[in-house]
Protein backbone atom coordinates (compact mmCIF):
# COMPACT_ATOMS: atom_id res chain seq x y z
CA UNK A 1 0.00 0.00 0.00
CA UNK A 2 2.84 2.57 0.95
CA UNK A 3 4.51 1.39 -1.95
CA UNK A 4 1.50 2.26 -4.25
CA UNK A 5 1.19 5.60 -2.65
CA UNK A 6 5.04 6.40 -3.03
CA UNK A 7 4.72 5.33 -6.87
CA UNK A 8 1.64 7.33 -7.42
CA UNK A 9 2.79 10.36 -5.81
CA UNK A 10 6.26 10.19 -7.95
CA UNK A 11 4.81 9.61 -11.38
CA UNK A 12 2.27 12.73 -10.64
CA UNK A 13 5.52 14.50 -8.95
CA UNK A 14 7.46 13.36 -12.69
CA UNK A 15 4.57 14.38 -14.85
CA UNK A 16 3.98 17.55 -13.32
CA UNK A 17 7.93 18.57 -13.74
CA UNK A 18 7.53 17.33 -17.03
CA UNK A 19 4.86 19.52 -18.05
CA UNK A 20 7.04 21.75 -16.95
CA UNK A 21 10.30 21.30 -19.20
CA UNK A 22 7.60 20.79 -22.10
CA UNK A 23 6.16 24.22 -21.34
CA UNK A 24 9.96 25.99 -21.39
CA UNK A 25 11.39 28.24 -24.00
CA UNK A 26 13.68 26.23 -26.33
CA UNK A 27 17.39 26.38 -26.23
CA UNK A 28 18.46 30.05 -27.65
CA UNK A 29 15.07 31.52 -28.10
CA UNK A 30 15.17 35.24 -28.72
CA UNK A 31 11.76 35.48 -27.09
CA UNK A 32 12.78 33.65 -23.83
CA UNK A 33 12.06 35.62 -20.87
CA UNK A 34 15.37 35.57 -19.71
CA UNK A 35 16.45 37.51 -22.85
CA UNK A 36 15.85 40.78 -21.38
CA UNK A 37 18.06 43.91 -20.57
CA UNK A 38 20.44 42.36 -18.17
CA UNK A 39 22.30 40.05 -20.24
CA UNK A 40 21.90 42.39 -23.20
CA UNK A 41 24.06 44.96 -20.53
CA UNK A 42 26.31 42.29 -19.32
CA UNK A 43 27.16 41.08 -22.73
CA UNK A 44 27.33 44.47 -24.23
CA UNK A 45 29.09 46.98 -22.04
CA UNK A 46 30.49 44.20 -19.66
CA UNK A 47 34.33 44.38 -21.44
CA UNK A 48 34.01 48.37 -21.69
CA UNK A 49 32.97 48.66 -18.03
CA UNK A 50 34.94 45.88 -16.18
CA UNK A 51 37.91 45.05 -18.83
CA UNK A 52 37.36 41.40 -18.38
CA UNK A 53 36.83 39.21 -21.50
CA UNK A 54 35.59 36.90 -20.12
CA UNK A 55 32.41 37.45 -18.79
CA UNK A 56 31.80 35.52 -16.34
CA UNK A 57 34.62 36.59 -14.21
CA UNK A 58 33.20 39.72 -14.85
CA UNK A 59 30.12 39.24 -12.94
CA UNK A 60 31.38 37.34 -10.40
CA UNK A 61 34.04 39.64 -9.58
CA UNK A 62 32.90 42.66 -10.46
CA UNK A 63 29.13 43.41 -10.87
CA UNK A 64 28.46 40.74 -8.02
CA UNK A 65 31.60 40.55 -5.70
CA UNK A 66 29.51 41.06 -3.01
CA UNK A 67 27.80 38.12 -3.70
CA UNK A 68 30.96 35.98 -4.05
CA UNK A 69 32.48 37.44 -1.06
CA UNK A 70 29.58 35.44 0.54
CA UNK A 71 30.70 32.73 -1.64
CA UNK A 72 33.66 32.74 -0.05
CA UNK A 73 32.28 32.55 3.46
CA UNK A 74 30.34 29.68 2.93
CA UNK A 75 33.64 27.84 2.00
CA UNK A 76 35.18 29.53 5.28
CA UNK A 77 31.84 28.01 7.14
CA UNK A 78 32.29 24.56 5.54
CA UNK A 79 35.78 23.94 6.76
CA UNK A 80 35.30 25.33 9.84
CA UNK A 81 32.23 23.27 10.73
CA UNK A 82 34.16 20.33 9.60
CA UNK A 83 36.85 21.21 12.04
CA UNK A 84 34.51 21.85 15.24
CA UNK A 85 32.60 19.20 14.12
CA UNK A 86 35.98 16.27 13.80
CA UNK A 87 37.67 18.14 16.92
CA UNK A 88 34.18 17.41 18.92
CA UNK A 89 34.68 13.83 18.02
CA UNK A 90 38.16 13.61 18.75
CA UNK A 91 37.62 14.82 22.24
CA UNK A 92 37.17 18.64 22.80
CA UNK A 93 37.40 21.77 20.62
CA UNK A 94 41.51 22.96 21.33
CA UNK A 95 42.80 19.61 22.02
CA UNK A 96 46.60 19.32 21.19
CA UNK B 1 47.88 7.40 3.53
CA UNK B 2 50.86 6.69 1.18
CA UNK B 3 50.77 4.49 -1.46
CA UNK B 4 53.79 2.03 -1.76
CA UNK B 5 53.74 1.52 -5.94
CA UNK B 6 56.70 2.63 -7.73
CA UNK B 7 55.05 3.59 -11.02
CA UNK B 8 52.41 5.64 -9.21
CA UNK B 9 54.71 7.66 -7.22
CA UNK B 10 56.65 8.40 -10.06
CA UNK B 11 53.94 9.08 -12.28
CA UNK B 12 52.60 11.52 -9.30
CA UNK B 13 55.61 13.34 -8.99
CA UNK B 14 56.27 13.79 -12.70
CA UNK B 15 52.52 15.14 -13.21
CA UNK B 16 52.12 17.43 -10.20
CA UNK B 17 54.28 20.52 -11.20
CA UNK B 18 52.28 20.46 -14.46
CA UNK B 19 48.73 20.35 -13.01
CA UNK B 20 49.81 22.71 -10.54
CA UNK B 21 50.99 25.46 -13.30
CA UNK B 22 48.00 24.34 -15.51
CA UNK B 23 45.96 25.51 -11.84
CA UNK B 24 47.63 28.18 -11.21
CA UNK B 25 47.46 29.75 -15.39
CA UNK B 26 43.43 29.09 -15.29
CA UNK B 27 43.42 31.09 -11.97
CA UNK B 28 45.60 34.06 -13.28
CA UNK B 29 43.62 34.14 -16.64
CA UNK B 30 40.22 33.96 -15.35
CA UNK B 31 39.09 37.40 -16.66
CA UNK B 32 40.88 36.37 -20.39
CA UNK B 33 39.56 32.80 -20.76
CA UNK B 34 36.95 30.54 -19.38
CA UNK B 35 37.73 29.38 -16.00
CA UNK B 36 38.91 30.94 -13.44
CA UNK B 37 39.15 31.37 -9.56
CA UNK B 38 36.57 28.38 -8.54
CA UNK B 39 38.29 26.05 -11.74
CA UNK B 40 41.64 26.93 -11.46
CA UNK B 41 41.45 26.40 -7.43
CA UNK B 42 40.41 23.38 -7.84
CA UNK B 43 42.68 22.13 -10.26
CA UNK B 44 45.44 23.01 -7.84
CA UNK B 45 43.96 21.17 -4.75
CA UNK B 46 43.56 18.46 -6.95
CA UNK B 47 47.45 18.38 -7.16
CA UNK B 48 47.74 18.80 -3.32
CA UNK B 49 45.48 16.37 -2.69
CA UNK B 50 46.95 13.81 -5.70
CA UNK B 51 50.31 14.55 -3.79
CA UNK B 52 48.82 13.46 -0.28
CA UNK B 53 46.98 10.14 -1.49
CA UNK B 54 50.15 8.86 -3.04
CA UNK B 55 53.15 10.78 -1.39
CA UNK B 56 51.71 10.85 2.10
CA UNK B 57 50.77 14.13 3.92
CA UNK B 58 54.42 15.00 4.90
CA UNK B 59 57.39 16.53 2.14
CA UNK B 60 60.39 14.23 2.00
CA UNK B 61 61.76 16.40 4.59
CA UNK B 62 59.39 14.91 6.94
CA UNK B 63 57.83 18.27 7.42
CA UNK B 64 53.90 18.68 7.17
CA UNK B 65 52.15 21.28 5.69
CA UNK B 66 49.04 20.89 7.34
CA UNK B 67 48.50 24.08 8.61
CA UNK B 68 49.45 26.08 5.64
CA UNK B 69 45.99 25.56 3.92
CA UNK B 70 43.96 26.84 6.87
CA UNK B 71 46.61 29.65 7.47
CA UNK B 72 45.75 30.30 3.53
CA UNK B 73 42.32 29.84 4.07
CA UNK B 74 42.46 33.18 5.73
CA UNK B 75 44.69 35.01 3.78
CA UNK B 76 42.32 34.59 0.87
CA UNK B 77 39.51 35.74 2.36
CA UNK B 78 41.24 38.74 3.77
CA UNK B 79 42.77 39.55 0.73
CA UNK B 80 39.40 39.72 -1.14
CA UNK B 81 38.19 42.18 1.17
CA UNK B 82 40.78 43.89 1.56
CA UNK B 83 40.50 44.71 -2.01
CA UNK B 84 36.81 45.23 -1.60
CA UNK B 85 37.79 48.31 0.97
CA UNK B 86 39.85 50.17 -1.51
CA UNK B 87 36.31 51.04 -3.23
CA UNK B 88 35.39 52.16 0.37
CA UNK B 89 38.51 53.88 0.90
CA UNK B 90 37.92 56.34 -2.48
CA UNK B 91 34.77 57.11 -1.68
CA UNK B 92 32.53 54.96 -4.11
CA UNK B 93 31.76 51.55 -2.30
CA UNK B 94 32.74 48.34 -0.92
CA UNK B 95 33.86 45.95 -3.89
CA UNK B 96 33.85 48.86 -6.34
CA UNK B 97 36.35 48.33 -9.59
CA UNK B 98 36.24 50.57 -11.92
CA UNK B 99 33.90 53.31 -10.45
CA UNK B 100 36.74 53.70 -7.88
CA UNK B 101 38.83 54.66 -10.40
CA UNK B 102 41.16 51.69 -10.86
CA UNK B 103 43.09 51.73 -14.15
CA UNK B 104 41.16 49.21 -16.11
CA UNK B 105 44.64 48.65 -18.57
CA UNK B 106 44.56 47.20 -22.24
CA UNK B 107 41.78 44.33 -22.94
CA UNK B 108 42.80 41.25 -23.17
CA UNK B 109 46.08 41.94 -21.22
CA UNK B 110 46.81 39.56 -18.14
CA UNK B 111 47.26 43.04 -16.25
CA UNK B 112 43.61 44.80 -17.37
CA UNK B 113 40.34 44.90 -15.62
CA UNK B 114 41.26 46.92 -12.70
CA UNK B 115 40.99 44.59 -9.45
CA UNK B 116 39.02 41.52 -11.34
CA UNK B 117 42.74 39.40 -11.88
CA UNK B 118 43.99 40.29 -8.03
CA UNK B 119 40.14 39.43 -6.36
CA UNK B 120 40.49 36.16 -8.33
CA UNK B 121 44.14 35.00 -7.27
CA UNK B 122 42.29 35.31 -3.37
CA UNK B 123 39.84 33.56 -4.44
CA UNK B 124 41.61 30.77 -6.19
CA UNK B 125 43.88 30.75 -2.88
CA UNK B 126 40.95 30.53 -0.69
CA UNK B 127 39.36 27.66 -3.13
CA UNK B 128 42.31 25.47 -2.70
CA UNK B 129 42.63 25.90 0.53
CA UNK B 130 39.05 24.70 1.28
CA UNK B 131 39.63 21.83 -1.05
CA UNK B 132 42.10 20.70 0.41
CA UNK B 133 41.83 21.19 4.31
CA UNK B 134 38.24 19.54 3.38
CA UNK B 135 40.02 16.72 2.21
CA UNK B 136 43.18 16.35 4.79
CA UNK B 137 40.57 16.89 7.85
CA UNK B 138 38.01 14.36 6.18
CA UNK B 139 40.45 11.38 5.35
CA UNK B 140 41.99 11.30 9.09
CA UNK B 141 45.19 13.61 8.33
CA UNK B 142 44.64 15.30 11.69
CA UNK B 143 47.34 13.51 13.35
CA UNK B 144 49.94 15.91 11.62
CA UNK B 145 47.75 18.84 11.96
Amino acid sequence: MRRAVAGLAVAILGVLLMMVVVGMPAFGDPAAPMNNELPERFLGEGPDETGALNIVAAIILDYRAYDTLGEATVLFAAVASMMAVLAAAKGGYGRE
Amino acid sequence: MAVNDLILRTVTRLIIPFIQVMGIYIVVHGHLSPGGAFAGGAVVAASFILGTMVLGPTSSSGRSWGNIGRVMESVGGIWFIVLGLVGVLVGTGFLSNQAAGIPAGRTGLMLSAGLVPWMGIGLGVKVTATMVSLFRGLAGGQEDD
